[in-house]
């Protein structure tokens, strides 16, 4: 054997370096949300799956939500490296080589989908596999780089994981399922604007047609604005059908207002334009904080009520 | 389709490339065990009929 010089402009991939690809943060909220939905299923329709089924199902999720993350961040390598916030991701730093990041999201989302449907039913499973589709595929591949309505859509990715928990206790999709996949749908969108409207520049240097870039921060303000109202409606309407109770009720509606009223506070300022003040842009930075303890919060409350069997409908509380 | 290269030599990995392979080969060794344990497990839990029941049948 030569001594051939050893070449090393990479440094080896750790286990964090795999973990990262999973995209941790998004999978703890996507995970949350979903036992979510398994528990008020559970609550709702009188069934209760096997504990270790339960868990197995959860888990699945988890694998589903990596294997999307891990899917995105192959796809998206060379944008990545562009911008300062992802320029360290595994990928970008030269950690993990982009096919074997790929390799890891094809080989979880079948090994998620797979177990979801040995833990649960064929509805959870086929729901799983289509929200890893939507977001690895569809948010990813298209909708991103082609409108500033790809958060809009591409939202309907994260909203899936409380109807795919429902759906592996009942093996339905009723409309109070419906209703926990709304609240995140309406709530994506003033969620990301309010970070976007900070990282602008980062997308306009890689044409990423983000609302900010491509509608300027003025719209974007209003449209976070539309939409945190929309959104407090759609809260509003677990408790017509009884799905959510009074604590839901009292969490959801105070912590709606406070959303309401950052946002309305936002729409005031520049946040997000050239000449914007710290305290603007921090107040974009704030929201976006308070977007994220806001969604945890309201699911929260409905989880204590069906785990603890503390729901207390709000009709009977009027009556 | 070329011929090899009589004279390649592939590449030496280091000794902190070849601990990261190996800790890497160790964690897939063990989640694929998990994974098949956790089959065999719900494999004998829908055989026993108790994945899914009304509210107080276990």
């Amino acid at each position: 054997m030569t001594d051939q010089p050893i070449i090393s402009d990479v440094r080896p991939a750790t286990a964090g370096d795999y973990v990262q690809l999973l995209k941790p943060r998004i999978m703890l909220l996507v995970v949350f949300t979903a036992f979510v939905g398994l528990v008020a299923a559970e609550s709702v329709s009188g069934i209760a799956m096997h504990p270790f089924m339960a868990a197995m199902a959860t888990l699945a999720v988890a694998l589903g939500s990596g294997a999307a993350g891990a899917i995105n961040m192959w796809y998206d390598s060379d944008i990545d490296a562009q911008m300062t916030r992802t320029a360290t991701r595994p990928i970008p730093s030269g950690a993990v080589p982009r096919e074997e990041a790929l390799s890891l999201g094809l080989i979880l989302s079948a090994a998620s989908v797979m177990l979801m449907w040995l833990a649960s039913n064929w509805l959870a499973a086929a729901l799983l596999a289509f929200s890893i589709v939507y977001y690895g595929v569809i948010y990813t591949m298209w909708l991103k780089r082609a409108t500033p309505q790809n958060i809009v859509i591409g939202g309907g990715a994260g909203a899936f994981p409380p109807v795919i928990g429902w759906a592996a206790v009942t093996g339905t999709v009723p409309q109070d399922a419906w209703i926990l996949f709304a609240i995140i749908f309406m709530w994506t969108p003033p969620h990301f604007w309010a970070l976007s409207l900070l990282a602008h520049k980062e997308y306009e240097k890689v044409s990423v047609p983000m609302l900010p870039v491509t509608h300027g921060a003025a719209v974007t303000r209003r449209q976070i604005m539309v939409y945190t109202l929309v959104l407090f409606a759609t809260t509003m309407l677990p408790l017509v059908t009884g799905l959510g109770g009074v604590i839901y009720g009292a969490t959801a509606g105070l912590l709606g207002l406070g959303f309401i009223a950052l946002s309305g506070r936002l729409l005031m300022t520049r946040a997000g334009e050239a000449d914007a003040t710290p305290t603007e842009n921090k107040l974009a930075a704030g929201t976006f904080a308070f977007s994220i303890f806001y969604l945890f919060a309201i699911y929260a409350a409905l989880l204590v009520e069906h785990l603890f069997g503390l729901s207390i409908p709000v009709s009977e509380l009027l009556a | 389709m070329s011929e090899p290269d009589p004279d390649f030599e592939p590449r030496q990995l280091t000794p902190e490339e070849l601990k990261a392979r190996k800790r890497r080969n160790l964690w897939l060794g063990l989640s694929l065990f998990a994974f098949v344990v956790a089959i065999l497990i719900i494999t004998m839990i829908r055989i026993s009929g108790t994945g899914a029941v009304p509210r107080g049948g276990f």
